[in-house]
């Protein structure tokens, strides 16, 4: 009885990595789907908000697109509209981005020294939404004690439900 | 929609600026084409943008965006803006504006809506602003 518990645990971990990496291939992206923590997109997008990403190679990056990018050397990627782009004809590209809520474009949150964005900076582009789901996410990261309580139940729940 | 404008160039430092004025009208042509129609149950609001789109000898492709503008639901959807300045500077990556006859100007958008998909649409209608063959130093912006 206790081994088809377990096994039935397993089962449901695999299955939603499972997802999470076949996202990660149809997408193209590293992270398919993102949680917004800022308010720098309002009033389109709120903390909390889910986004769904592409990063398929073959889009080309283009003006009023919305791209999250990870700054080189900082973990936590930004979400923000892309306001100029300089692409040679070779494919390689240039461009700067700015929050539709900010007064200023994204120069001063890039390296020091940086003045552009370049395609490996790109997580993705966002190409749908789902406003306040991610809430969860942020009271997890925010109430690690929230956090606790839910892997609690969680884990109460797998244990204690029978077929 | 419809765009009308005058611009200059400028240099500074090395790269060079330049400044354009704009008109925007978005008004009802034939009864299906203004804004008003694009705020279905599913749409919180449209992001307006106007971008200048031109080519250069540094760069095959260039497009900076000039101007934009949040429009919620329940906003005035007609728009009549006369002789507007761009928000953003229009720099160009090196010297490319100069005597450039092919910058065109077009007005697009991104809908954004309750929850779904995120799409771009560029707005029916542009316009090509050429750039003088000279720097402009006197002209005050």
């Amino acid at each position: 009885q206790l081994y088809y518990q377990v096994l039935n645990f397993g089962m449901i971990v695999s299955s939603a990595l499972m997802i999470w990496k076949g996202l990660m291939v149809v997408t193209g992206s590293e992270s398919p789907i993102v949680v917004v923590l800022s308010g720098s997109m309002e009033p389109a997008f709120h903390r909390g908000d889910l986004l769904f990403l592409t990063n398929r190679i073959e889009d080309p990056i283009r003006v009023g697109e919305i791209v999250v990018f990870r700054i080189e050397g900082r973990e936590i990627p930004i979400v923000h509209r892309v306001l100029k782009i300089h692409e040679k004809q070779n494919g390689e590209i240039k461009f700067l981005t700015k929050g539709d809520n900010n007064a200023v474009d994204d120069r001063g949150l890039y390296k020091r020294g940086q003045h552009w964005l370049e395609k490996k900076d790109v997580v993705g582009r966002a190409r749908g939404f789902v406003p306040y789901i991610g809430i969860v996410t942020i009271l997890m990261n925010d109430y690690p004690k929230f956090k606790y309580a839910v892997l609690f139940f969680l884990g109460l729940f797998v244990l204690v439900h029978r077929e | 929609l419809r765009k009308n404008l005058e611009d200059f160039t400028g240099p500074r430092e090395r790269s060079d600026l330049g400044f354009v004025t704009f008109d925007i009208t978005a008004d009802i042509l034939d009864g299906k084409s203004d804004l008003q129609s694009i705020f279905d149950w599913n749409v919180k609001q449209l992001f307006l943008y106007l971008s200048a789109e031109y080519s250069t000898k540094n760069n095959a492709l260039n497009q900076v965006v000039l101007w934009d503008k949040v429009m919620l639901r329940g906003d005035n959807p007609k728009l009549f803006l006369k002789d507007m300045k761009s928000k953003y500077f229009f720099f160009d990556d090196g010297n490319g504006l100069k005597g450039n006859r092919n910058v065109t100007l077009t007005l697009s958008w991104n809908v954004v809506p309750n929850a779904g998909i995120l799409p771009l649409v560029t707005g029916s209608g542009h316009v090509s602003v050429p750039f003088p063959d000279t720097y402009e130093t006197t002209k005050s912006y």
